[in-house]
């Protein structure tokens, strides 16, 4: 037995254990998040279920359970929630007489309320109706129709409503220009205000006309259980018959959900829609981040490696920098939103933008402050990486440069720089690895729930670093922790966390590639 | 004067360790000089004083006089340099750039200012021919310098030296780390070389010293205990301790 132990057999057997174990928790996180974030998509059959009392309800089955008296219940989404308050809803399942999957259901997107469960019934247009049960094919034709007419229209609303953010924006810019001008100029700036206050008077009402379009268009609908409910097409983002819908048109709308959810802006607070505008302000985010970290980090790195001299304070200096890389995330938060958003933002609206104070413009939080907030949070993981890459550049290479005739500096930014390359692009992916998971610090620099506008867009100078912006991981806190419809919210949340793990892998991968060409170029040297 | 190097008492310390004790030693223009001796009696230090190499190391204090064509290279007003490209360098492990067979030769030429792009090709050409390299490289110039075998990135390191048109070139055990054949190779070339460059090298194996040097500097323990023609230091030793050392005695 004792030589069974002396043997080490046994802890070959441990170590092997535990890195299996370490590796099954990692693959069952990125099964479950996979599985719940791609599952999203998929829409499922809606059951018509008929309770023993005879009444009627629709919906999606979603998961099973049991209650406190040990009776088997199931979940059931039943939508609608203007008419029932609520989108979830337990039955026991004794109490369910029948299910049933009309083909004829209809299931409504709306941009308020949530999704509608029901059986058409009319389609008015202005004075015009078009009863469903008379005339099926034309009432889905003209629905059709008139989808793709609100479709035009939308467009003729962003049209006009860009025009007058434009518009809005010279607004702002004459405001600030009046205050600091003289009396003559102020009576022109008067008149140009009148001017252009007008044209947003045309703007307005054409797209107040525009609007009225849709409204006139209704959609009349009841529910399983008899209750009605008008839509008009300005609700309606788009309806489809989900138990009559083949397997390959399924698939058709599994995609397009897919590609609503990366490419749209959100709805109904974050958990409808899409997420564009937070996947948008992550990269961006990430992006201005690695340009400053890495420059920072690297000369940094430079001077204690090349240039300091060694003794107990470059020790000390360097345990201080791995200890930085230890210091809660928040504590990187709070410091940035001291340092950056009241000093160095206070200060730049007191020099350049005193016009427009009280209100702050670098003063507040926004993409450029929670950049360089993660920046410093990730700066210690660029130097200790980028500090060994240098020192694993062989000194008969340095040895070598010198004798040729190149001074120190020639030396480090010829060779020594370049072939630590893959040790600085180490320390990159580290950061970015990092910086892209982290919200903790970003919830006081100026991440918001709900951005209006984007930091890029068309208007001068195009990158707005002042903006506030949205970010995945603050949206996934957001929607499943802070919405009061956590249930309905829930497989949003899972779709965000996946895609956040995915733009993660794909900005690592990107930095490992790279690396590894890098490796690759300088393999062989000793 | 024909002697290209003088130097006189030259002492260095590491810390408070005495490395090289008052050596004084004149090296012939156009020969090659070996300095022989066992492990750590300072044949290499001596070597790295002779392009101010030793500079950089942590605690190295340097006492006496090292002048090269009549410029004493310890003075302070000295460009390091213009001193550097004057005495070209190879070392005991091939050390090529992570670069390109040509842009490791170009290197020297290019720190020093030099972008004309004809002018590099020829100077390319031209070293990596005297270094005996061209033939076997010219068809691959732009691929890495770490897909060459170990006695040709040794060679690339001579012709990478040369490129740079020095007078005076300092080998450190170019052969150490090299098989017989390319060994033959590499001496082979430095008796091409010593034509027009003043070569001083630094030996283990007294045969090279033999075979590649005109002069032997005979050191033990950071002294300089015997100098003269090879010829004489190897048949006729006037001291002892060489004796023992060349007929294996000891070290």
């Amino acid at each position: 037995m004792k030589k069974y132990f002396k043997d080490g057999s046994t802890y070959v057997w441990l170590t092997g254990a535990m890195a299996s174990l370490s590796m099954l928790l990692v693959a069952g996180l990125f099964l479950l998040i996979f599985y719940y974030g791609f599952s999203t998509f998929w829409q499922s059959n809606v059951a018509t279920v008929k309770l023993k009392d005879g009444s009627y309800i629709s919906g999606e089955f979603k998961k099973e359970g049991k209650n406190y008296n040990d009776e088997d219940t199931i979940q059931l989404k039943i939508g609608n929630r203007d008419l029932y308050g609520l989108d979830f809803r337990w039955f026991t399942k004794k109490n369910i007489d029948s299910v049933s999957y009309d083909k004829e259901l209809l299931l409504v997107e709306r941009n308020e309320w949530g999704v509608f469960y029901g059986f058409p019934k009319e389609l008015q247009i202005g004075n015009e109706s078009i009863i469903y049960e008379r005339d099926k094919d034309r009432f889905y034709q003209i629905l059709e129709q008139k989808l793709k007419f609100k479709k035009t229209v939308v467009m003729k609303i962003e049209d006009l409503e860009h025009k007058i953010s434009k518009i809005n924006y010279n607004l702002k810019n004459l405001d600030l220009e009046r205050k600091s001008s003289t009396l003559e100029r102020k009576e022109e700036i008067e008149n140009e205000v009148l001017l252009i206050e007008e044209k947003y008077q045309v703007l307005e009402k054409r797209l107040f006309e525009q609007a009225d379009k849709l409204k006139n268009i209704k959609l009349r609908l009841y529910t399983s259980d008899g209750l009605e409910k008008t839509l008009t097409l300005e609700n309606i983002e788009r309806y489809l018959k989900p138990n009559s819908l083949s397997i390959l048109g399924k698939i058709g709308l599994y995609f397009s959900k897919i590609w609503e959810f990366v490419s749209d802006e959100p709805r109904e607070s974050n958990t409808e829609g899409g997420v564009f505008p937070a996947i948008f302000g992550t990269v961006l985010m990430v992006l201005i981040m690695s340009i400053v970290v890495l420059p920072l980090g690297v000369i940094a790195a430079v001077y204690l490696n090349e240039y300091a001299k060694p003794g107990k304070f470059l020790n000390l200096v360097r345990i201080c920098v791995n200890n930085l890389a230890g210091v809660p995330s928040i504590v990187f938060g709070v410091f940035g939103l001291g340092f950056f958003i009241y000093g160095i933002g206070g200060t730049l609206d007191q020099l350049f933008f005193s016009d427009a104070l009280p209100s702050p413009t670098f003063g507040t939080g926004g993409i450029l402050w929670a950049s360089l907030t993660l920046a410093l949070l990730t700066v210690p993981v660029v130097i200790v990486s980028t500090e060994e890459g240098l020192n694993a550049v062989p000194k008969g290479i340095r040895d070598g440069s010198l004798a040729l005739g190149s001074t120190k500096w020639e030396t480090l930014k010829n060779i020594i720089i370049p072939s630590a390359m893959p040790g600085i692009l180490t320390g990159l992916i580290l950061a970015i690895a990092r910086a892209t998971g982290e919200v903790a610090p970003l919830m006081i620099t100026g991440v918001v729930k709900l951005a209006p506008s984007m930091p890029i867009d068309s208007f001068f100078p195009y990158l707005h670093f002042e903006r506030k912006f949205m970010h995945l991981g603050f949206h996934i806190y957001d929607v499943g922790f802070q919405s009061p419809n956590s249930e309905a919210a829930l497989p949003m949340v899972f779709s965000t966390t996946l895609l956040l793990i995915l733009i993660v892998i794909t900005l690592n991968l990107t930095a490992i590639l790279l690396r590894n060409r890098l490796k690759k170029k300088y393999k062989g040297m000793i | 004067m024909s002697k290209a190097i003088n130097i006189r008492n030259l002492s260095l310390y590491y810390g408070k360790a005495k490395a090289l004790k008052e050596v004084t030693l004149d090296i012939e223009a156009n020969k090659s000089t070996a300095f022989i001796g066992p492990s750590g009696c300072g044949k290499s230090t001596l070597l790295r004083c002779l392009n101010r190499l030793n500079d950089l190391i942590e605690g190295v204090k340097i006492e006496g006089e090292i002048t090269i064509s009549g410029t004493n290279i310890y003075d302070p007003s000295i460009d390091l340099t213009n001193l550097r490209r004057n005495v070209g360098m190879v070392f005991q492990k091939s050390n090529p750039f992570p670069l390109s067979i040509y842009e490791n030769i170009a290197y020297g030429l290019k720190i020093a200012g030099i972008k004309d792009k004809s002018k590099l090709d020829h100077v390319v050409e031209k070293s990596l021919k005297g270094a005996a390299l061209w033939d076997e490289v010219k068809d691959r110039l732009n691929e890495s310098a770490y897909g060459l075998s170990g006695g040709q990135q040794q060679r690339l390191c001579i012709a990478r030296a040369i490129a740079v048109e020095p007078t005076i070139l300092l080998m450190d055990e170019p052969c150490s780390a090299l098989d017989p054949i390319a060994t033959a190779k590499v001496e082979e070339l430095i008796k091409e070389l010593k034509k027009d460059y003043t070569i001083v090298i630094v030996t283990h194996n007294m045969q090279q010293a033999s075979r590649v040097s005109d002069y032997t500097a005979f050191m033990f323990l950071g002294e300089l205990i015997e100098f003269d023609e090879t010829k004489t230091i190897f048949m006729n030793p006037s001291i002892q301790q060489t004796n023992d050392y060349i007929s294996g005695r000891f070290g």
